[in-house]
């Protein structure tokens, strides 16, 4: 069997890529959580967020060291595999990556080692800083590498210098509105994230508390709260950490989930204007219409509008969606097909460049099933997500939560609910680009863009993208197996995992005999 | 026009000499888990002396390949392209460098810190060789077709630049990082680092070498530079026998920055030679963005890169001090809140 090298190194990118970004949202919400936190304390001494700053904290660390490691792979893997789109766009495209690095992971990594050593080392406003500074140094990061990802969807402040897109205004580049509206939703994203995780590890102790009979319910349903001698760190004040971190979690998971509704809107209405054709494939809208489909069924083996059937619509919400009317058609794949074709041909171009791909006719439409339910499992999950904080909050009203199993399990689970609605809009959003690598902006730039089949490297073989995919894979897959159950076995130990000295049971820290104290913290 | 080119190709020379100066010691730091001592404590005192600071040295790795990829797109492209496999290793390595610090005190068992002490020396290792043997290739030559491409095969890339700057890496980090346990530690960890330094880093430099004396070749002035590596190298030598280790660690990283100055000099302005075709080399010219764009990096990078500086001096200076194992405390016993 002949291997398409494009395939194997789409799958490739697209697994490291998805597989990264389950590690960032986590970092960029729950980052910016614990810096709250840890303010809380500093302003008011609070006991009750010293622990809650250092039980999520240690959650974090075990989670961003994923983000780091497979980040560099990130970076690498676009001369690796992707040489020719490197070379195309590297006057535009490296700038944003080497200004991450410069303005945001020196930040980032420099301050979070100050942090993570510096407990009763630093003054302690240096110290709270040092995390703000690390928190901020994980969001600009978000910003510029967005920037680079919404160049790719929309490019702007070029001009095409030899067959090259070369900067002409990086100002344009930075502020690309695309750019400005991928990022909010994003960083709103990673907040319901870091929101879900606080309200599900949180019920999962509050109601391990009730099971262990630490915790009752008085006749009127209230908590009454009471601590256990045995298990450690189990006192009055562990009930207070669950309980408040339960209720800022849901909050910011609702807050969050407004934000990414408004964002999204936003960056849908751009999304109409800049990429059609990825919003006509992400409604299944074969004919110009202004019907949203509630549920479009189709033959899943062919990407052809001959055998889309649409089931339920609601008519007017699509206009609404894209130009905020309900009257004006938004123009379906059988309208654009022609356009694009008119525009950039119907066939790829018979030139070495694109190997075997030469010659073939384009397919401008995005794989429709992916592009359709990506959209629908993003908005469905992202939904469920803010829906469950809501219950979450209602039933924990009088102090605690329902001695149930099942609804501890479901709201363990629940977690994950945000973390798919990320994954389901990158993958909309990157399957919606094709074929394109880098997106034609017809209104402002026509002339620059890249199809996918053109970027590979070309003398990278099928055979050296299957060692990379195979292996990357795999040690990503136990990675993942390894950071879920430290997850799971510190979440288990409770505060006490992340303060030893609330364990009665553990030996107290020496004092050296030089008079030095010991390390505060040691790996 | 070739003046802003010619000055991004010394920042990312230096940042190349940033990354192995810096992670250097900590790969080396990382390579000595498993050799230096059997107890758990002087391990644990190895990977505390680089523990809040070998992120932020990591980071010059990142930004010296940002800032090739920004500047010389089409030297990020065909070296990072060529180099698919034996980068794909280091990508490996570097994942089980990072994880391994970070995870291995967080497990319990001896089988869980063995494995991770183990991943960390052989991710160290990988690391150091792949990052080494890539600087030597880029400076020495890879088959580059006139497109720019390596031909011949995923394995074309293997020659005896590869082998000598690989060794050399591995051996540089080595002798770094035993010197800086020397500076970093006390008592027993500091008294076998150096001896072991005063051991290995001789030998361990030959490869090193071999590779800057190459330059020589190209430009024969550049046997100042040269020379001025290996008078460093033997004074470092001499300063880890007589106990001086500040002075051994300062002088032997002199040692690298002339050595690889020469290096770079000798490519000049050559950043990537072809061994089939010198029609084919990539030269700073031809590999380079707009000037529009070398521009606003350049503003961008006088601004920041003092800050940068300055931030990880004082990260430095927070964490000041000798690490003995005295001040390592007891490993704590997870304790479980949930049994279940």
């Amino acid at each position: 069997m002949e291997l398409d090298p494009v395939l194997i190194g789409r799958w490739q990118f697209g697994i490291t890529t998805v597989y990264h970004f389950w590690m960032v949202p986590l970092t960029l919400g729950l980052g910016m959580l614990v810096a709250v936190l840890q303010t809380i304390y500093h302003r008011t001494g609070n006991e009750v967020y010293l622990r809650s700053t250092k039980f999520f904290g240690k959650l974090f660390l075990i989670n961003f060291i994923m983000g780091v490691a497979t980040g560099l792979v990130q970076e690498f893997q676009f001369g690796m595999a992707w040489s020719e789109y490197s070379r195309f766009v590297g006057d535009v495209f490296g700038a944003p990556l080497a200004l991450e690095a410069l303005l945001a992971f020196f930040l980032e990594s420099t301050f979070l080692g100050l942090w993570i050593f510096g407990w009763g080392r630093l003054p302690r406003a240096v110290h709270l800083g040092s995390l703000w500074l690390a928190v901020i140094g994980t969001w600009i990061s978000a910003y510029f590498i967005i920037v680079a990802n919404s160049w790719m969807q929309h490019p702007v402040g070029v001009e095409m210098v030899d067959g090259r897109p070369v900067m002409t205004d990086v100002w344009a580049v930075l502020g690309n509105n695309t750019a400005v509206a991928a990022f909010t939703h994003t960083i709103f994203g990673a907040l319901a994230v870091g929101g879900s995780f606080l309200l599900g590890i949180s019920w999962y102790h509050l109601y391990h508390r009730r099971k262990a009979g630490i915790d009752t319910v008085g006749a009127d349903g209230k908590v009454i709260v009471g601590s256990s001698k045995e298990l450690p760190g189990r006192d009055k004040t562990d009930h207070a950490v669950w309980i408040k971190s339960l209720r800022i979690g849901a909050i910011v998971g609702v807050l969050a989930f407004a934000g990414v509704s408004i964002t999204g809107d936003v960056q849908a209405k751009l999304m109409f204007d800049q990429q059609p054709m990825k919003m006509a494939s992400a409604e299944a809208a074969c004919h110009d219409g202004t019907q949203f489909s509630v549920l479009t069924i189709a033959d899943p083996s062919s990407n052809d509008c001959d055998g889309v059937q649409n089931i339920f619509e609601i008519p007017g919400l699509l206009s609404f969606l894209a130009n905020g009317d309900f009257d004006t058609p938004v123009h379906g794949v059988t309208t654009l097909l022609p356009e694009y074709q008119e525009r950039y041909g119907t066939h790829i171009p018979d030139d070495p460049r694109y190997g075997d791909h030469a010659g073939e006719p384009i397919d401008y439409q995005p794989i429709m099933i992916v592009t359709y339910w990506g959209f629908r499992m993003m908005i469905g999950f992202g939904a469920l997500a803010a829906g469950v904080c809501v219950i979450g909050l209602w039933l924990a009203r009088k102090g605690t939560v329902p001695e149930s199993k099942w609804l501890s399990r479901g709201f363990v689970l629940a977690i994950t609910a945000p973390f798919l609605a990320n994954s389901a809009g990158w993958i909309f959003t990157e399957m919606g680009r094709q074929p394109f690598v880098v997106a034609p902006n017809p209104a402002q730039l026509d002339g620059v863009y890249m199809y996918t089949q053109a970027a590979l490297s070309p003398e990278v073989t099928p055979a050296m993208l299957l060692f990379s995919l195979i292996s990357l894979t795999s040690v990503y897959g136990i990675l993942m197996v390894v950071e879920l159950r430290l997850i799971t076995k510190y979440v288990k130990g409770g505060v006490a995992s992340a303060m030893p000295e609330l364990d009665q049971t553990n030996t107290k820290p020496t004092i050296t005999d030089n008079g030095d104290d010991v390390l505060s913290f040691a790996y | 026009m070739e003046i802003l080119a010619t000055i991004w190709f010394v920042l990312i020379v230096v940042l190349w000499m940033g990354y192995l100066l810096l992670d250097g010691f900590d790969l080396g730091v990382g390579m000595m888990m498993p050799f230096l001592s059997r107890s758990e404590r002087s391990k644990r005192v190895l990977l505390n002396s680089i523990g809040p600071v070998w992120e932020g040295n990591e980071v010059w790795l990142i930004t010296a390949a940002g800032a090739m990829f920004a500047a010389f797109p089409h030297w990020y492209a065909s070296l990072f392209s060529a180099l698919y496999i034996p980068l794909t290793v280091c990508l490996l390595a570097l994942i089980f460098r990072a994880v391994a610090i970070e995870y291995r005190g967080k497990g319990h068992s001896e089988k869980w810190k063995a494995f991770w002490t183990w991943a960390l020396a052989v991710g160290s290792a990988g690391t150091a060789f792949c990052i080494g043997a890539m600087l030597a290739l880029t400076t020495i030559g890879l088959p580059l077709n006139d497109h720019g491409d390596m031909i011949g095969g995923a394995f074309a890339w293997m020659s005896w630049p590869a082998l000598v700057g690989g060794l050399g890496g591995l051996g540089f980090s080595l002798a770094h990082g035993l010197i800086f346990l020397g500076l970093k530690t006390q008592g027993e960890v500091r008294a076998r680092s150096r001896r072991w330094a005063g051991r290995i880093m001789l030998p361990a430099a030959i490869p090193f070498l071999i590779w800057f004396a190459f330059s020589i070749t190209q430009r024969t002035w550049l046997v100042i530079p040269v020379l001025i590596a290996i008078a460093a190298l033997i004074f470092a030598f001499v300063a880890v026998r007589a106990g001086a280790e500040k002075r051994a660690f300062i002088l032997h990283g002199i040692y690298l920055i002339a050595g690889l100055a020469a290096v770079f000099a000798g490519v000049f302005p050559n950043v990537l030679p072809s061994t089939i075709d010198p029609a084919n080399s990539l030269t700073i010219a031809a590999a380079s963005s707009s000037d529009y764009t070398l521009n606003v990096m350049l503003i961008v990078t006088i601004v920041i890169l003092p800050i940068i500086i300055a931030y990880q001096i004082f990260s430095y200076r927070m964490f000041l001090g000798r690490i003995a194992e005295t001040h390592i405390p007891e490993a704590h016993k997870l304790p479980v809140a949930i049994r279940s």
